[in-house]
């Protein structure tokens, strides 16, 4: 008898809510939290909006030694992870430490105190030979990301595997599939699984203006990311994090857990072209969604949402319609497909594990998230986008996709434990 | 106005080599200007960078549409000399 | 479940560029470890450094490549490339989802990254690279390698600092397993320019001794850290299967692998759990090993709990035990990777190479350190162990593969 996994648990801190509740209230209200960025000074930048959290990390329960010693984006993690273990009933002290895993993905690490800390050795950019005399002690913890993921496991004391799975901005979702593999091959029973990032820093935003992927509406923050609508023109930058508590399902009934969904299907495929470009067929993600629901053993028909990469640009957008009618034939046609990087932006290595958890929300009320700001139809997008407001309807079976650098292309199947496999 | 120095074919040669480097298989040296940069071996990133070094070198603001609108080195110099003369 | 084997190697190390010129020069003791000449190493605390010096990217990549890509990202692809000819895989077109790729990485091509910054904070934002976005970025040789090469099945990076090596290849036998034949994994790594040393430095973990002899210096009782380095080793693993339908040739099979994270407070324990629980997916019980590449920080500390968990293990000095990364250097997320290719060549020509640099063990170490000349020794089954900064534990066990 093979291993099943499932989400028993669920945190996220993402910009318009630091919350789980904060976050599903925007998402499901249509709302969006991009903005004219406040985190220092954009003027210099051709993009100067972004996704912000307001996130303050004493107040999210982190000690003040824990908050001067992590880097923001492991700081969502671990406030993240909390939320998701209280939420999942899971008793730590309870739990074996050594059947306990950590897959935490990650797409730029901790850019923001790297940047902070060269500018520091650096003396403003002034001298290649930096000076080590002016190191803080972490200096190296923010040069490595895995250090996000080894905070994370001292904070929930998992002694099992524990990685940072870094595939660009598929982190999220590889990462939990990832985890869900570890518990299917018996290596753990349960998995605190996600994605972090917080790239919102000036080196960011001057890679992202130096080719152009990022929207320079900065005249109109609140509306500019813009998947699928004819009228896109880049992605927002967003910042965030997100856990899910996977579980092995028999451990998980066992203690009479809630139970989200299961983690049905996961497939991930590269596409071998070029470090940033995709080729319009889709073909490889398409081929990726296929793995992911031949694991899930659920046909295309048997899809009921479907959580889009839609990154608001016009390469991805069409790249990724192309990538559903070839991967679920006329159902492409049918089934709702969203994008909530609308509303909270592009947040890399985060955004895969925050799309999951609003997947897992949406089986959970019967909600399909909107895709905000879609007014304008593009011709070549002519699938059901769920433009603006969110939809009633029951969710059993999501299917949720991401595209990255680097050509990485994954796809996730969340389905209810109780449906009936083929 | 002040007369302003143009780009030239060379100027693009040497700057598209600094951008996206050299290639044995492609001869730039040739008689390139009506050969798409895809068929030159310059993807969108190299022309990217190469609009970026251009603007450093000769202080000039070129539009975003310069890289969708531009797919021969001809092409580009014409845009970026319509620029530079303010025609 | 089918076996996973290596089919290929492709080595980039300090002491040789090449998996032969590696192997040789390590056999012969030939250290590649010197003072730095990337930079100016005179006003840091750490001067020493493993550099691949004989790697002239110009001759081995083609020209579009170098102005988008890290120094440690161009090592990465000439022993990718090394490791897929040595497999005989034929290069092929169309949609080759046969193969994947799953590397490591730590700091992602850090060196490119500090001129970027330098450009912003120096110049300003026009001046940053466009191919600043994935040049640094940690999956960037993933990427890389399987578009040179046209790899599509999955794609992966995996940061578990000095661990990745091995965490990455047990990611890869995880890909196999779910039914894609192949893999290139391992990891190439490295980040000699001044904000990396920086970084290294401020671990506390890094020697700062000015004479390469012996400078690095594992379960000595002297040892003061390790001597950084760059390079690594990438691998083609492949299911045995697989591999057997091509007739290729195989190095060693990939017969155990575990990992584990530290309790707070207890490095050694989880160390132990990675060794055992190699073993027990080996299904090898301990007196089938016949040597150990041991993690080695030359931290005193660490080296004790290293050699405490070998002897709780295999009972003390029951087991030889090396560190040839003595002669290259820690190379971060291709530390471990190295150490798979020199096991491979270990158990093919039945040899364990030395310690480079140490006399003996320290006494409060009570392991039989392989010392002074490599020794030679009936192989079938090999220990490969890794450690990375914050807790990480990685163990893997290669064996002789029954043809």
């Amino acid at each position: 008898m093979s291993r099943r996994v499932v989400v028993t648990g669920l945190g996220a801190v993402a910009p318009g809510g630091t919350n789980l509740k904060q976050y599903w209230d925007l998402l499901s209200s249509g709302r969006t939290a991009t903005r004219p960025i406040t985190a220092f000074d954009p003027s210099p930048y051709r993009s100067r909006i972004a996704a912000e959290c307001d996130f303050d990390p004493v107040e999210a329960g982190l000690s003040p030694q824990e908050a001067r010693r992590m880097d923001r984006a492991t700081q969502f993690a671990v406030a993240a992870a909390r939320e998701a273990i209280a939420g999942s009933g899971l008793d730590l002290p309870g739990t074996d430490g050594e059947r306990l895993a950590v897959s935490l993905g990650c797409a730029v690490g901790c850019t923001t105190s790297m940047e902070r800390e060269y500018v520091v050795l650096s003396d403003g950019g002034r001298s290649w030979l930096v000076d080590p005399e002016y190191a803080v002690p972490h200096l190296y913890d923010w040069f490595v990301p895995s250090s996000a993921a080894a905070e994370v496991a001292h904070t929930v004391g998992a002694q099992g595997p524990v990685a940072l799975i870094s595939d660009g901005c598929t982190s999220g979702l590889d990462a939990v599939g990832h985890g869900a593999e570890l518990i299917r091959e018996g290596s753990a029973d349960v998995v605190v699984a996600g994605g972090t990032d917080a790239p919102i820093s000036p080196i960011t935003l001057a890679c992202f203006d130096a080719i152009k992927a990022t929207s320079p509406r900065n005249d109109d923050a609140a509306h500019a990311s813009r998947p699928f609508d004819a009228t896109r023109n880049g992605l927002v930058l967003g910042e965030g994090g997100a856990v899910l508590v996977l579980e092995e399902l028999e451990h998980a009934r066992r203690r009479g857990a809630h139970v989200y969904a299961e983690v049905a299907g996961f497939g991930s495929r590269s596409n071998a072209y070029h470090m940033t470009g995709l080729r319009p067929d889709g073909v490889e993600m398409a081929e990726a969604v296929r793995v992911a629901l031949d694991e899930a053993r659920i046909a295309p028909e048997g899809v009921d949402y479907v959580n889009a990469h839609g990154s608001s640009t016009k390469q991805n957008d069409r790249h990724e319609t192309a990538a559903f009618k070839r991967s679920l034939g006329d159902h492409a046609y049918r089934v709702p497909v969203s994008s909530i990087k609308s509303m909270i932006g592009h947040s890399l290595g985060a955004i895969g594990a925050l799309e999951l958890v609003a997947c897992a929300l949406a089986m959970e009320y019967g909600v399909v998230p909107p895709t905000a700001n879609l007014h304008v139809a593009d011709p070549e997008c002519d699938l059901d986008y769920v433009p603006l407001t969110a939809r009633e309807q029951r969710v059993d079976t999501v299917l949720s996709v991401g595209s990255g650098f680097g050509g990485f292309q994954s796809a996730v199947v969340l389905a209810r434990p109780d449906r009936r496999t083929a | 106005m002040t007369t302003r120095e143009l780009l030239s074919l060379d100027d693009l040669r040497r700057i598209l080599r600094e951008a996206a480097g050299d290639d044995d298989t492609v001869d730039i040296d040739g008689d390139i200007l009506d050969t798409p940069f895809v068929e030159l071996g310059f993807d969108s990133l190299a022309i990217l960078e190469t609009v970026s070094r251009v603007s450093r070198e000769f202080s000039v603001a070129l539009p975003d549409e310069v890289v969708e609108r531009c797919d021969t080195p001809r092409a580009f110099l014409e845009d970026v000399n319509r620029t530079l003369t303010g025609v | 479940m089918s076996a996973a084997v290596v089919t290929g190697l492709g080595v980039a190390a300090a002491n040789g560029l090449g998996t032969e010129a590696y192997w040789r020069a390590t056999l012969d003791g030939r250290a590649g470890i010197r003072e730095i000449t990337r930079f100016d190493p005179s006003g840091y605390p750490v001067r020493l450094a493993g550099e691949v010096s004989g790697f002239v990217a110009e001759e081995h990549l083609p020209g579009r490549l170098l102005p988008q890509t890290d120094r440690m990202t161009r090592l990465s692809l000439y022993a990718a490339e090394q490791a897929l000819a040595d497999a005989g895989v034929p290069a092929a077109g169309g949609l080759r989802y046969d193969i994947g790729v799953a590397t490591a990485s730590s700091m992602g091509g850090f060196e490119f990254g500090q001129r970027e910054l330098e450009n912003l904070w120096s110049k300003g934002g026009s001046h940053v690279s466009a191919y600043q976005s994935f040049a640094w970025f940690y999956a960037v040789n993933s990427g890389q390698i399987s578009i040179r090469h046209n790899l599509r099945g999955p794609g992966a990076a995996l940061v578990t600092d000095h661990a990745g090596g091995l965490d990455a290849v047990g990611h890869a036998r995880r890909q196999i397993r779910r039914g894609t034949p192949a893999i290139l994994t391992g990891g190439v790594d490295g980040a000699l320019c001044p904000l990396g040393i920086a970084g290294l430095v401020s671990t506390g973990g890094y020697t700062s001794r000015t004479d390469p002899d012996g400078a690095y210096r594992p379960f000595a009782a002297d040892a003061d850290g390790a001597v950084p380095g760059e390079g690594g080793a990438h691998l083609l693993l492949e299911d045995r299967d697989a591999a057997r339908a091509r007739g290729a040739k195989v190095y060693g099979e990939l017969a155990g692998y575990a990992a584990t994270f530290d309790p707070a407070g207890a490095p050694e324990t989880g160390l132990r759990r990675a060794i055992t629980g190699a073993l027990r997916d080996a299904q090898v019980v301990p007196a089938d090993v016949g040597l150990v590449f041991a993690d080695g920080t030359a931290d005193r500390a660490a080296d004790r709990a290293e050699a405490a968990a070998l002897a709780a293990v295999f009972g003390p000095r029951a087991v030889p035990v090396t560190v040839p990364k003595t002669m290259v250097g820690r190379l971060q997320a291709g530390a471990a990777a190295l150490d798979l290719a020199t096991a491979l060549l270990a158990l093919r020509d039945g040899v364990a190479p030395h310690t480079a640099g140490v006399d003996a063990p320290a006494p409060d170490c009570p392991i039989d350190l392989v010392t002074g000349s490599p020794r030679s020794l009936p192989l079938n089954c090999v220990l490969v162990l890794a450690r990375g900064r914050g807790g990480f534990n990685a163990a893997a066990v290669l064996r002789r593969s029954q043809q």
